[in-house]
């Protein structure tokens, strides 16, 4: 039977939908929240979205699930003073310097002050004054604009289990913020910059560069090139009100913006991911065929990349040691450009153009960098760029489309849909298993779709080719604990950060409804539709790049300009604890590694055995011990370190062999 | 060895409470036992074994008006400013404290460890306002003479 409720005065019939909220929106009824995003939880904290509902009252519709008979109450005077006065409240204690801040325009603090009509505050203001966090490439963070709705704390543990900040203190002191209020670059954040999307206020922003950008076209020494990711030219319209238009045209509009700013060339990202495919598929055919290091892990997404070294130091093995395409872009032009335009390699500026805000913080890795200068210079967002056509005068929407420079702006339809959620993976599948004369693409299309897991069984020859695709940590989280109690096995696994891969990207301008999502993957679908070639082998600057450059694929020129490697990393930055003092000034140092791995490895056993050790030998002041967090090997955990001796799967015996050693 | 038995003591409250990332609160609980106050290294060490974010834990330890996060003095001196404790000028208690402690409002410990003054709002004994506790002792009707002398005399006692 169909299930109606009246919302004022209408009835509405509804369904599945979540709650109370979503039946409202269906019936184009625009609740104000600050607290609601249908990705995350309900949290029911701004109480914005408060309705009349008959016989209960005022009741938050996120929270409040949808009945049969229902009669809900959305404007009326009481609700309307409640939400002023919510707004208000948030005003008094909130940074209004609207004029100067980034989120200005697209900040639902100013934009709900504006549509309920709020003209002054009547609350006293109180200023907070604290300061700024910039550590980041990516990412900034200002408390003083914070309203405490948590969407950036469930972001972060919900979507990417991460949990670099979180709420802390309470009442009037609350504040979100990294652990220890220290700051997020010493958080465990992968700058994978969604909670910047996701906060309704300036609280949470990218870290612009388009200073940097404009001070070096402006230099007369250097010349600035720039090249744009696939997902930019599928997202920048909606920034200037042409989200309607294809992306192709975003795309030629964009270089002729970008020509107009002064750029000596514009690039194309799309042609280094042709050769990340070719690179990448050729070390996968490899590790296939040998059934060695699989499922191999794609390693185009820095967030991803960060969250491997942090989380699955066992893993790092399995990515690819492909640069990202942004990596490999940077590398490649710095290695051939100045030799083409007879310029210093320093003089030459690399730009690129990102959907991602974590593109910044894989730019600064000092892998991706030669005798000090890095392979890209400077990494703008979609934002950015958007802000800084913007801020050169251009009328974005009435440019002409112009062609991208050659060589390294040909690509085929396979380097495009990498912006797209299972866009590596399919192209990976053109290039691996395409027949030779085949140009069809709409072969591997079973591996499209909407869902952050997708999986994909192919027979390759007799072996089975186990193929899987995911968005969003937290899924990746899950396929890695399956694939760890082996209840799952695959080959290749391709793994975005980003909800629908990079077109969902941080980066990009702030979208709210899913739809924008959707319009953005087919907008990429179809610009790969109208490209003449699909496979990135076919590629004919690829093959010459190969051919002048390169060497054989995979090969050792190939390997120095193309790949990269990959290392634990340091998630916590807590000082070792002392254990146990020694008084002796010539003590033997002995460290027990207790990060999760050793711990879980018995590092416990091993502290409490060099104690007894120690007490049993009566050398206690002659021997310090202290526990820190990681050596960064957990794979050959549990790790001690002796004086200078760092002893690898320790044991008791072999630990205090080694500390009488050192005694003697 | 001090140290290697506190360590011990968060291991063994760990796997008492089966590592359970549902039993943090009760996990604080104790280990706040154990040091007085709740270490950074620690309270991380906690959220790695219990596989939860540094953040998460350190947002409940500082929720909480139990926790600490700061080492504490020997002493605990609690001044009670509930309601009928400040009519009874339980502020003028405070300040003697203070001024007898050198301490301030952000710096509630003395350097020597020894002390450490807190306010808290209710002790439930307001027939005795205003009220104050150190350690487990419950000193009724004090004044800020009072006060002096009875820190006078621990100090004295703490030289001995």
């Amino acid at each position: 039977m169909e299930k109606t409720l009246t919302i004022n005065g209408k009835k509405v019939s509804f369904d599945k939908e979540k709650n109370l909220l979503e039946v409202i929106r269906k019936a184009n009824i625009e609740l104000p929240t600050f607290c609601y995003h249908s990705e995350l939880s309900t949290y029911g904290a701004c109480r914005l979205c408060l309705v009349n509902v008959e016989k209960r009252g005022l009741v938050p519709a996120c929270s409040t699930p949808a009945e049969d008979g229902m009669v809900v109450v959305t404007n009326s005077n009481e609700i309307r003073e409640l939400r002023k006065i919510i707004v208000e409240l948030l005003l008094a204690n909130h940074d209004r310097e609207c004029t100067s801040c980034h989120k200005s325009e697209h900040c639902q603090l100013q934009t709900l002050a504006r549509r309920l009509g709020i003209q002054s505050v009547r609350y006293k203001k109180i200023v907070k004054d604290t300061p700024k966090d910039f550590s980041t490439p990516s990412i900034v963070r200002d408390p003083n604009k914070c309203v405490l709705c948590g969407d950036c704390v469930r972001f972060c543990e919900e979507i990417q289990t991460v949990g670099a900040i979180d709420f802390s203190f309470r009442g009037s002191h609350a504040t979100v913020s990294p652990s220890f209020g220290k700051s997020l670059a010493s958080s465990e954040c992968i700058y994978c910059g969604q909670c910047t999307r996701v906060c309704p206020t300036g609280a949470l922003t990218i870290k612009s560069d388009v200073t940097r950008v404009w001070n070096a076209l402006g230099n007369k020494d250097k010349k600035v090139i720039v090249a744009i990711a696939p997902a930019v030219r599928a997202a920048i319209g909606e920034a200037f009100g042409i989200a309607k238009e294809s992306g192709t045209e975003a795309a030629g509009k964009m270089v002729t913006a970008l020509k107009a700013m002064g750029f000596f060339k514009v690039f194309d990202v799309s042609f280094t991911a042709d050769l990340t495919i070719v690179e990448e598929a050729n070390e996968f055919v490899e590790r296939f065929t040998k059934g060695e290091k699989l499922p191999q892990f794609t390693s185009c997404c820095p967030a991803w990349i960060k969250f491997t070294e942090q989380y699955y130091p066992d893993m790092i093995k399995n990515l690819s040691s492909c640069m990202s395409p942004q990596g490999m872009f940077g590398s490649l032009a710095k290695e051939m450009l100045p030799k083409m335009y007879g310029i210093k390699r320093e003089d030459l500026v690399v730009v690129s153009v990102m959907p991602c805000t974590a593109k910044k913080f894989e730019a600064t890795r000092p892998e991706l960098s030669k005798d000090g200068i890095p392979d890209t210079d400077i990494v703008l967002t979609t934002q950015e760029l958007a802000r800084m056509i913007e801020e050169s005068g251009l009328s974005f929407a009435n440019l002409e489309q112009s062609a991208f420079d050659m060589p390294l702006g040909f690509k085929t339809g396979g380097g495009v849909i990498f912006g797209n959620s299972g866009g590596v993976a399919e192209a990976v599948l053109r290039n691996v298993l395409s027949k030779e004369n085949s140009n069809d693409m709409d072969e591997f299309a079973f591996i499209r779709g909407e869902e952050g897991i997708r999986e994909a069984n192919l027979k390759v020859g007799d072996k089975d080719l186990r193929l899987a695709v995911v968005y969003g940590l937290g899924n990746a989280r899950k396929v890695i604990k399956q694939i760890k109690n082996k209840e799952k096995e695959y080959d290749l696994i391709e793994v975005m950060a980003c909800p629908g891969g990079c077109i969902g990207g941080a980066g990009q301008p702030v979208y709210d409804k899913l739809e924008v999502r959707n319009k953005r993957t087919k907008c990429l679908y179809e610009n790969d539709s109208v490209l003449e070639l699909h496979k990135p082998q076919d590629n004919p600057y690829v093959q010459q790049v190969y051919k002048e450059i390169l060497g054989a694929v995979g090969g050792e020129k190939a390997h120095e300009i193309l790949h990269t490697f990959h290392t634990n990393r340091r998630r916590i930055t807590e000082k070792p604890f002392l254990i146990q003092a020694a008084t002796d000034a010539n003590c033997v140092k002995v460290n027990v590694c207790f990060g999760t791995g050793c711990m879980l490895r018995g590092s416990q056993k091993i502290l409490k055995s060099i104690l007894d050790f120690v007490e049993s030998k009566k050398i206690a002041d002659k021997v310090e011990v202290k526990a820190s967090f990681c050596f960064e090997r957990c794979s050959r955990g549990p790790v001690v370190s002796v004086g200078t001796t760092v002893i690898e799967q320790a044991t008791p015996e072999k630990v205090t062999k080694e500390i009488e050693k050192n005694l003697k | 060895m001090e140290n290697q038995g506190k360590f011990d003591k968060v291991c063994q409250i760990l796997d008492e409470n089966g590592r359970d990332k549902a039993r943090l609160i009760p996990i604080l609980q104790a280990v706040q036992e154990v040091y007085n106050y709740l270490p950074e290294e620690i309270l991380t060490f906690i959220a790695s074994a219990l596989d939860i974010s540094p953040a998460r834990v350190y947002g409940v330890a500082t929720f909480f008006a139990h926790f600490t996060l700061k080492a504490k003095g020997k002493h605990i001196i609690k001044v009670c400013d509930g309601t009928a404790c400040h009519v009874k000028r339980s502020t003028t208690i405070i300040d003697a404290i203070r001024a007898k402690l050198n301490l301030t409002a952000a710096e509630n410990t003395t350097k020597d460890m020894l002390f450490t003054l807190e306010t808290v709002s209710c002790l439930g004994a307001c027939g005795l306002a205003p009220a104050m506790v150190i350690d487990n002792e419950v000193y009724g009707q004090v004044t800020p003479e009072k006060v002096t002398k009875i820190i006078d005399d621990m100090i004295k006692q703490e030289e001995k």
